[in-house]
């Protein structure tokens, strides 16, 4: 099989894992190697496809053989589809290729279990020996911890790659129960919490000595499948956060699930996949790791699910209007963030302009703030914007109005761009 | 009066040194070939000793008030030698204090040229394509501000390596780097080989990568024009033909910039019109 075709069937077999980012490790340029890692906070998107999403990395499986049977997964064992694999060395020469021409920032390389996990991580490993040792490549590389592989292994490949995942997929361990039977919920986590230990251990020897390996120095990530099983918003933001405290994941990535296969288990063949849900857990997702929220303050149980009409943010703002409004000139930088439409840049502008200046609702667009939707929540020099009339019981309303003009009109939605999407 | 320059940031500071030593206030600026006006012209010429003075002058009242206007020189901002004129005005009477309130009249429409020229820049670290020219990495670019010698160091740090050059069509500034060191040069007109049988290989694989890599469930072209607008995707391997530098070198260069013949790949409208 020619190269053209491998890649084909590889790229197209790892296309439903949603992360690509190349972020969260600088590394300038060395001398005798190849490359650098970006030091921007998104990590640089080199192209975005026509689904719009970001490529920064050459995203591939080693190969899309495997001996389980996960049932939402066009690579069990059970599907009828054509089968390759790349050898180590051919692998690390197309992500040189890539690399050199400013195609791509770096390789992402899952794989379907062939043989058995530690056989096939003894494979990654081999390819990215090649890449790091034999091309001195410096640049970024994001490996799949498949889950069974022993520790040794994930050492091994931690220190060769920048960034580790292990993929819960499912939220709930009924979940991985029905459709992933050849997972447990403690053969993911095993390897979370080794990432986990060794990451912070080598960080520690870093500082002793300079030289000392580094291991997975951009940290772990993990993807969440939305809408392969019945688990609420909510049951998938309390997961989150407690990725994030307990095993200090740096991302948790939400892929709305694609229906892939006929199973009575999994939604029909016809169904859309939830990307206005998927959007939402992302600019919640964001609320956490930016703005100081916590996922009890956004879902109850009483409303277990988001509103889809309205982001998370107006939505918790909604039910507590006895915290608004803010008053722009005097409220300090977290009760300024908690106001929908204004970011953390936005806040940080406002705080410094106002020391040299009184702000005018005009002066705050300006700024970054966006004023449709945080007019409702905010007061200028103690008064609210001239000419606005809503109620408490109208203002879920005007806010769903104001955002509906927001959506794409197909009810897919853009993704996230740092900062300013979530305000 | 309108002020007419040699176009360089040097000469933009000797504009505003005449300003004051004359005691007036120019109303427009024009470079050295496009004046033709009913009203006074003064022909500024640089000098290096006055451009100097002023630099001082302004560091001294504001050393990230000086960055903003030098940065800003580099952009495509309408109007821009006014408004920076405005600009130096206003850190001369006042300091630099102004500068913290970015919904200031005379800094916001800086701040926000900058910010937009930024965006270039981020983009463009991602967006250029480089060739494999017989060992040496050629690219091309199209973007609206200056933004060579904003990306100079990202890609001399990327590609150490590498002998490599990045052409600005727009602007036909030529960046070139081998060996550790790098100049920017003016080029009018940069012809490109043919590109060999490995790189037309290479460029099949990465067109096939980007278009298996859609989700096609997913398709969202709003989203990924907002994200990648179409402006940038003339230069980009994905959008152009494999063998584009045939078509290019077969038109004529005025029109040269436009690929007429490129098939872009499925679904996907060809690239608009560069400008
Ligand atoms: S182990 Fe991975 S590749 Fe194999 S079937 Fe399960 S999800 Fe798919």
């Amino acid at each position: 099989m020619d190269l053209l075709e491998k890649l084909t069937i590889l790229s197209d077999a790892a296309k439903y894992d949603a992360a690509c980012t190349s972020s969260g490790v600088r590394r300038g340029y060395q001398p005798g190697m190849i490359g650098n890692t970006s030091s921007s906070l998104m990590g640089c998107c080199h192209s975005f496809s026509a689904d719009g999403r970001c490529i920064t990395l050459l995203k591939v499986l080693m190969t899309n053989c495997c001996v389980y049977d996960c049932k939402y997964c066009v690579n069990r064992r059970s599907n009828d589809t054509r089968r390759a694999a790349f050898s180590p060395r051919e692998l690390a020469e197309l992500t040189i290729g890539f690399y050199r021409r400013n195609y791509i920032e770096g390789l992402f390389l899952s794989s379907g279990v062939l043989r058995n996990p530690d056989y096939t991580t003894e494979q990654m490993i081999r390819s990215l020996e090649i890449l790091r040792h034999d091309y001195c490549f410096n640049g970024y590389i994001h490996a799949k911890a498949i889950p069974g592989t022993s520790p040794e292994l994930v050492t091994r490949l931690g220190l060769l790659a920048d960034r580790l995942s292990v993929n819960v997929e499912l939220p709930s361990e009924a979940g991985l129960q029905t459709l992933a039977p050849d997972k447990s919920k403690a053969a993911i986590l095993r390897p979370m919490g080794q990432i986990r230990d060794e990451v912070v251990q080598s960080k520690a020897e870093l500082v002793k000595y300079k030289h000392a390996p580094s291991f997975a120095p951009a940290g772990q990530s993990t993807q969440l499948i939305v809408g392969a099983t019945g688990d609420s918003d909510r049951h998938i933001l309390h997961l989150t956060e407690s990725l994030y405290q307990k095993y200090r994941l740096k991302r948790v990535f939400y892929s709305a699930y694609v229906p892939v296969v006929e199973n009575s288990l999994l939604p029909a063949l016809d169904t859309k996949p939830p990307l206005l849900r998927e959007h939402r857990l992302y600019q919640a997702d964001w609320l956490l790791r930016f703005y100081g929220f916590r996922a009890e303050e956004l879902l109850t149980a009483e409303q277990p699910d988001f509103n889809p009409l309205i982001d998370p943010k107006c939505n918790w703002a909604i039910g507590h209007l006895e915290q608004f409004p803010v008053e722009i000139m005097s409220a300090d930088y977290e009760t300024l963030l908690r106001v929908p439409g204004i970011g953390p840049i936005g806040a940080k502008r406002i705080i410094s302009a106002r020391r040299v200046s009184h702000l005018r609702f005009e002066d705050l667009s300006r700024l970054g703030v966006v004023l449709k939707r945080a007019q409702f929540f905010i007061t200028c020099g103690g008064r609210m914007r001239s000419g606005l009339r809503y109620s408490a019981s109208t203002l879920v309303r005007q806010l769903e109005s104001i955002q509906r003009g927001e959506l794409p009109p197909d009810g897919t939605a853009v993704q996230l761009s740092l900062f300013d999407s979530a305000g | 009066m309108i002020y007419q320059y040699d176009g360089s940031y040097e000469g933009f500071l000797c504009c505003v040194y005449e300003s004051y030593i004359n005691k007036e206030f120019p109303i427009a600026f024009c470079g050295d070939e496009e004046c033709f006006s009913l009203y006074p012209v003064r022909c500024v010429i640089t000098i290096s000793d006055h451009a100097r003075r002023v630099q001082r002058g302004l560091e001294k009242m504001s050393i990230p008030g000086a960055q903003i206007l030098r940065r800003v020189f580099l952009t495509c901002m309408e109007d821009k030698e006014q408004r920076m004129y405005a600009f130096a005005r206003k850190l001369f009477s006042q300091g630099g204090t102004f500068l913290k309130n970015q919904s200031d009249e005379v800094y916001h429409p800086l701040a926000a040229a900058i910010r937009h020229m930024n965006g270039e820049v981020e983009k463009l670290k991602g967006f250029v394509r480089f060739s494999d020219y017989g060992g040496v990495l050629g690219a091309e670019i199209e973007p609206k501000n200056r933004v060579l010698p904003l990306l100079r160091g990202y890609f001399c740090n990327r590609c150490a390596n590498e002998a490599f050059f990045i052409y600005d069509r727009t602007h036909r500034d030529l960046l070139l780097y081998a060996n550790g060191r790098s100049r920017i040069m003016r080029v009018d007109q940069l012809q490109l080989d043919l590109p060999g049988e490995e790189e037309v290989h290479y460029r099949e694989l990465w067109k096939r990568f980007y278009e298996t890599i859609a989700i096609k469930e997913r398709l969202n072209p709003r989203c990924q024009d907002i994200r990648m607008p179409k402006r940038y995707r003339g230069t980009m391997t994905e959008f152009l033909p494999t063998d584009h530098e045939r078509h290019r070198n077969a038109i004529p260069p005025a029109a040269g910039a436009a690929f007429p013949g490129s098939a872009a790949p499925g679904g996907i409208p060809a690239p608009a019109k560069p400008r």
